[in-house]
């Protein structure tokens, strides 16, 4: 197990390196003036200025050179270090006008209060579902999941965030988009409000305010939604397949001879066992949440690093589309590293090989 | 020479003669494959997926016919009504540029007078002639994209695969780190770095869509070359002095690829739906080409009103949803198809 975890540990630098080559390798594709963008607020507009931040920042040199100084950035004749992303500079973003590692910290919260909102309840039911629809295959939890993940598959994010935001919004009238009402916000955003978490559900427990809670989960419930119901359909297919199989291999045959309640067959003895291709799902829903709020988040005006992404993209913001790819990276690399480890405790197959 | 046909109660010889007349078809497929394809077209699902297939098809061949261009020069131009912003409801009088009268109006409705059959979207662009030219653009890139995937990952996968080693191993690793990012968020930011190099087209969108989505293909293809590769057929050639390219191209990769075509031949929905996906948020083309995603990101300024403007969404909407489902329902036949587990069953 421990050689395992080592193992595996080892390999995260060498995905490091990869993910900040490919990164740096997309940057290549912009001028050095637009490169300069990474290290000064405004452009100069005299060319001799330019220049000379060419220079400074040595965007003329060799590549692994410029590799080398985008890394670890720049230290000027006064002994101020400009750039280098080792050290959280990723740039400054034209189109929020503040710095994009600030950028980030500003919105990713919010993303977070909505992904793990949408989490949970997808791994909890998602697996209960899949478990009915195969302990009782073809009844009725199985057709209504059969027909539900075709269809659901079938829905493009973007359409379905809008048919909700038709129906529930605008028709009826029961849920809103955006983050909180006008009232709420100045209750979140006041001195007596104390944020402990920056998740604005979670400090609105905290500090026992169960309206705004409540007003932050309305707010977030078509989100929540559109975000997960992809990975409902996925998650419930595949445990209701894994668990199928593992009804049928002896060893449940057996724990049912031996005389144990059907109750303890299949969730003690089969369910466990079914769980590990599960496990493997779990990390590919991180990325495709982390994909997924970036549609999400522009369908319902959410303010979270999705739309933030959408909104640099469209207006060609570069600097600060590498800055979210960069920061995706990381997540992403240290939640594959979380799932392989989750995968050998699982698994001791996984952990003896 | 007569051929003798053992008789008795031998099962297991019984088992191995054929059970049906084997036709011209499947001896050109092989037994493996014509069971994939006969699979596939005997699944009640996967015959309605083709049968939305095959509408999808035809709107997109008869596109002219079904919706005359106003500027044949251009006809992936969504013709405008006008420049205000608010959007008309279905049946609204098409005043400003108008649409050609196509023959099946003159038939069906019998007026002189062309409407928005599907109303106007902000910008008063006619969602009819979005969707139905937009069927085109929906295949033009699903087919080069996929296609192009495809050969890209498949010549991959097969020299990774074939070499072994450290060149494997270098490329896997490859593989392995451009995995890493979600597709949708890869493609985006490579269109938005591609889009000021290379101007407001197709072309950002789908260079991106393919720079980013060969890795699946290289994958599968090398995980059935490994397999093929030690069939006796493939030493027999290399003893007799046969070229290592001669080898892996017609030797190894004709009888290991078609899994990974079906597959991709699968894919152009997704594709589709990625591209769908990057124009809605305002990557790509240029605004008021014919292309779905771009179609339905007209609505994005009017979610406070959607109810009012319905058609904006709901039409769109549902070409996507009923292209998307025509790919998926064969796609899961599929899947069935293919999985070992499921053989000789169909």
């Amino acid at each position: 197990m421990v050689t395992f975890i080592i193992r595996r540990l080892l390999l995260v630098p060498v995905l490091l390196f990869g993910v900040t080559v490919l990164i740096f390798a997309m940057l290549q594709l912009l001028s050095p003036i637009e490169r300069s963008a990474l290290y000064v607020k405004d452009f100069p507009k005299n060319e001799k200025a330019v220049d000379g931040i060419i220079k400074l920042y040595g965007l003329d040199q060799p590549l692994y050179v410029q590799y080398w100084r985008w890394l670890v950035g720049t230290v000027d004749t006064v002994g101020v270090r400009h750039g280098g992303i080792l050290y959280g500079d990723l740039g400054y973003s034209r189109t929020s006008s503040i710095p994009v590692a600030e950028l980030i910290a500003n919105r990713f919260p919010n993303t977070l209060d909505l992904t793990l909102w949408a989490v949970g309840p997808v791994i909890l039911v998602g697996i209960w579902l899949g478990v009915q629809a195969a302990v009782h295959q073809n009844g009725f939890i199985d057709q209504a999941a059969r027909v539900f993940s075709i269809v659901g598959t079938s829905f493009p994010t973007f359409v379905f965030g809008l048919l909700f935001i038709l129906i529930f919004y605008a028709t009826l009238h029961w849920l809103p988009p955006g983050r909180l009402a006008d009232e709420y916000m100045q209750v979140v955003n006041s001195d007596a409000f104390r944020h402990y978490t920056t998740l604005i559900t979670i400090d609105a427990l905290l500090n026992g305010r169960f309206d705004v809670f409540w007003d932050a989960l309305k707010h977030m419930l078509l989100p929540i939604l559109t975000l997960s119901y992809i990975s409902w359909a996925t998650f419930l297919r595949v445990t209701r397949s894994s668990m199928l199989e593992t009804l049928r291999m002896e060893y449940v045959t057996t724990a049912r001879a031996k005389g144990l309640s059907e109750h303890d067959v299949i969730y003690k003895h089969a369910q466990p066992n079914a769980m590990i291709p599960v496990v493997t799902l779990a990390g590919f829903s991180v990325v495709s949440l982390l994909g997924g709020v970036v549609i999400t988040e522009t369908v319902f005006n959410f303010p979270g690093i999705g739309s933030a992404a959408a909104r640099a993209a469209t207006q060609l913001d570069v600097v600060t589309m590498l800055g979210f790819a960069l920061f995706n990276g990381l997540i992403l690399i240290v939640s594959n590293l979380a799932v392989d480890i989750l995968y050998a405790v699982v698994d001791p197959r996984v952990r003896l090989s | 020479m007569a051929q003798s046909v053992p008789t008795g109660d031998n099962s297991l010889l019984q088992d191995a003669l054929p059970t049906h007349k084997i036709g011209w078809f499947e001896r050109w497929l092989g037994p493996e494959n014509y069971r994939i394809v006969s699979g596939l077209l005997k699944t009640p699902a996967s015959i309605v997926g083709f049968a939305l297939i095959g509408f999808f098809v035809i709107v997109a061949l008869a596109a002219p016919l079904i919706a005359p261009p106003v500027t044949p020069n251009d006809p992936y131009k969504i013709p405008r009504d006008g420049f205000s912003s608010d959007p008309k409801p279905p049946g609204t009088e098409w005043k400003k540029n108008v649409m050609p009268l196509p023959f099946w109006w003159k038939i069906f409705v019998k007026s002189e007078k062309m409407t928005h059959i599907m109303g106007t979207s902000e910008g008063q662009y006619d969602i009819f002639y979005g969707i139905i030219w937009g069927t085109r653009t929906a295949f033009k890139t699903g087919l080069v994209v996929t296609i192009t995937t495809l050969l890209f990952g498949v010549i991959v996968g097969s020299i990774s695969a074939y070499y072994g080693g450290i060149v494997d191993n270098i490329i896997m690793r490859i593989v392995d780190i451009l995995l890493i990012l979600p597709g949708i968020l890869a493609a985006l930011i490579l269109a938005a770095v591609l889009t000021p190099r290379i101007g407001k087209s197709l072309v950002p969108t789908m260079s991106a869509l393919i720079a980013f989505g060969w890795m699946g293909y290289a994958r599968i293809i090398r995980g059935d070359i490994l397999s093929v590769k030690e069939r006796d057929y493939v030493l027999a050639a290399r003893v007799i002095g046969v070229k290592d390219n001669r080898i892996l191209f017609r030797h190894i990769i004709p009888n290991a690829v078609f899994p990974t075509l079906v597959l991709a031949s699968l894919a152009v929905g997704d594709v589709v739906l990625s591209f769908a996906a990057l124009s809605f948020l305002g990557i790509g083309t240029e605004v008021g080409y014919a292309d779905w995603g771009q179609v339905l990101s007209f609505a994005r300024n009017w979610i406070t009103s959607l109810n009012t403007y319905w058609y904006i969404v709901v039409w769109p909407g549902l070409t996507l949803v009923l292209f998307v489902m025509g790919w998926n329902l064969v796609g899961d036949a599929l899947r069935d198809v293919l999985d070992p587990r499921m053989r000789g069953k169909t």
